[in-house]
């Protein structure tokens, strides 16, 4: 447990010296925020609970999208990045616990992630009327939990497929982005999304994260407002994230990238 | 006591490639080991079967009567390694990462002990990012030295030192088996195999070609070595070589006699060249040092143009 805490902070420390980490995760979503209403607008209208902003929409979407950026880009980057260094290896050559490692990295991650989901809901409360509800906030917290491990399960088996950081990149944000398109972060409501990308939004975890948390801040929703259904289908991405570490995960760096870093020659004899 | 490590015919196959070929050795507490070979021999497969990063495919190996293949945190806690391959995290300062590795041991060496052990002090609080690769290598010690360890495994501990630095780091390894830990190194250089090692094994491709105390092995040898460069209008050179008593081994004009009979070798070669009117280009005659046997044993089957005549 003391190493668990202790592989938390490690990472962490290492988080906040790596700006551009800490630009994407944190900054680049916040920046959408912005964006969205100042592009789009933040136009109120009538309900029958009374009038709603539009960025009461765009919040929660994007404060997922820096949930899943923080736990899946982040974790899979992260870890192929210290595999591709060899200090994997080194940590597997230690009495380390290789779990309490890896714990603290996702415990990390996640650490990161709720800032990141707090700094989004304050900023839209603060500057865009956003309305949390106090009896929703349990819904909250339970979707960003399951949300987060579901995400940091799928870095864990990024960080598994792909061998080395210039792989795990492109990769990352060739899943994410697209997916993000598709599962209503971008584009909350109004639009008109053809049948079969509403499935395949419905078949990967995305879409479930951002409704699950939009509806603990759907003002039109009652509480408690948990959508178990989706913590359903989240868990089961968890489950297969988790298989897929489990099966493919490697500590040793790619034999080209380690070899090479290091090699020295030596002179030929005579 | 059992030996610290014992190995046992030790095979390990990758495909149809058979990269170390039944290999057996043992090394004592307060004893310096090294493996000694060029790149591509098997050293860091070796040892990385003894740490337990990689599996064998036959053979029995004790490391502090420990199967490393099956081993967990305990027996980790009881070795130190020094890889050539693991990094240190870039973000972190020397003092950092000690910590932090460090923590992970029963018995931690305070990290500001380790850092003046490394002569890293000036550095302590640095980022690892910033440092050369002689001082990254320095905490690659200290981290490998972290847990008070009972063996030590050095993977070619002082690539990128310079001369005194690799001198200081010498005498580190002589205090770690002064301190009655068993030391595994591996290593290309020869001097240091020679100042460092008490029992030196060469390996060449996967094999343990020799074994003993560096002056054994310089013993091998014989007690004199003749070397010269033969003229190109010398011919025939088989006259030349015929009486000669000693082993002989030519790379294209280049010639070197191992031999117990130097005087009387030497007669007859310089005889033979008068006659001729020939000089012997560099002739020189010496005592053979490691480096003539590592070379001998482990380029064994080079050969090409040879004025000997002979398969060297």
């Amino acid at each position: 447990m003391r190493s668990l805490w202790r592989g938390a902070r490690h990472q962490n420390r290492i988080f906040w010296r790596t700006p551009v980490a800490a630009f994407f995760t944190l900054v680049f979503p916040i920046l959408m925020l912005v964006l969205f209403t100042a592009i789009f607008g933040n136009d109120a209208f009538d309900t029958v609970y009374g009038r709603v902003n539009s960025s009461q929409f765009y919040t929660p979407g994007l404060a997922v999208f820096a949930a899943a950026s923080s736990t899946y880009t982040g974790i899979g980057i992260n870890l192929a990045s210290r595999r591709e260094l060899g200090i994997l290896k080194r940590v597997r050559g230690t009495p380390m616990p290789r779990r309490a490692y890896l714990g603290g990295v996702v415990l990390s991650a996640v650490w990161i992630a709720a800032l990141g989901v707090t700094a989004m809901v304050v900023l839209g409360v603060v500057a865009y009327g956003v309305n949390v509800e106090a009896a929703k906030v349990p819904a909250m917290l339970l979707s960003f939990g399951v949300g987060s491990a579901s995400f940091a399960a799928l870095g864990l088996a990024l960080a598994s497929l792909a061998r080395s950081v210039s792989m795990a990149v492109p990769i990352a944000n060739a899943t994410l982005l697209p997916m993000a398109f598709i599962s209503n972060i971008f584009v909350p409501f109004g639009s008109e999304t053809p049948g079969w990308l509403d499935l395949l939004g419905d078949i990967f975890p995305l879409k479930h994260f951002g409704l699950a948390f939009g509806e603990a801040m759907n003002p039109l929703s009652s509480a408690p407002a948990v959508e178990w259904h989706r913590l359903g289908v989240l868990v089961l991405w968890l489950a297969a994230g988790a298989a897929v570490a489990a099966w493919r995960f490697s500590w040793d760096p790619p034999v080209t990238a380690g070899r090479t870093s290091r090699r020295r020659t030596r002179p030929e004899p005579i | 006591m059992s030996p610290a490590v014992a190995v046992r015919d030790l095979v390990k196959d990758y495909g149809a490639v058979r990269a170390i070929d039944g290999v057996s050795f043992e090394v004592e507490r307060g004893e310096v080991f090294a493996l000694l070979g060029p790149n591509g021999a098997g050293k860091s497969t070796i040892v990385e079967i003894l740490e337990g990063h990689r599996t064998r495919s036959s053979g029995a190996v004790s490391v502090l009567d420990t199967d490393p293949a099956a081993a967990g945190p305990s027996f980790r806690d009881r070795i130190g390694i020094v890889l050539q391959t693991s990094g240190i995290d870039p973000e972190l300062t020397v003092r950092e990462a000690i910590d932090f590795y460090g923590a992970a041991y029963s018995r931690p060496v305070p990290s500001q002990d380790l850092i003046e052990l490394v002569e890293l002090g000036e550095k302590a609080d640095a980022r690892i990012s910033t440092l050369s690769g002689g001082q990254q290598r320095r905490i690659d010690m200290a981290l490998g030295l972290a847990g008070d360890p009972d063996v030590v495994f050095l993977d070619e501990p002082t690539t990128g030192f310079d001369p005194a630095a690799r001198r200081r780091g010498w005498e580190l390894v002589e205090r770690l088996a002064s301190e009655q830990r068993a030391v595994l190194l591996t290593t290309h250089y020869l001097d240091e195999a020679e100042n460092l090692a008490d029992r030196v094994a060469v390996l060449a491709r996967g094999r343990i070609v020799a074994e003993g105390t560096p002056a054994e092995l310089r013993a091998r040898a014989g007690s004199a070595l003749i070397r010269f460069v033969v003229p190109d209008r010398a011919e025939p050179v088989p006259d030349l070589f015929a009486p000669v008593s000693g082993d002989i081994i030519g790379r294209g004009r280049y010639v070197e006699i191992t031999t117990d009979a130097p005087t009387a070798d030497l007669a007859h070669l310089t005889a033979w060249a008068a006659a001729r009117g020939i000089e012997l280009e560099g002739l020189t005659v010496s005592t053979p040092s490691l480096e003539d046997v590592y070379l001998g044993l482990v380029d064994g089957d080079r050969g090409g143009d040879d004025v000997t005549g002979s398969d060297s």
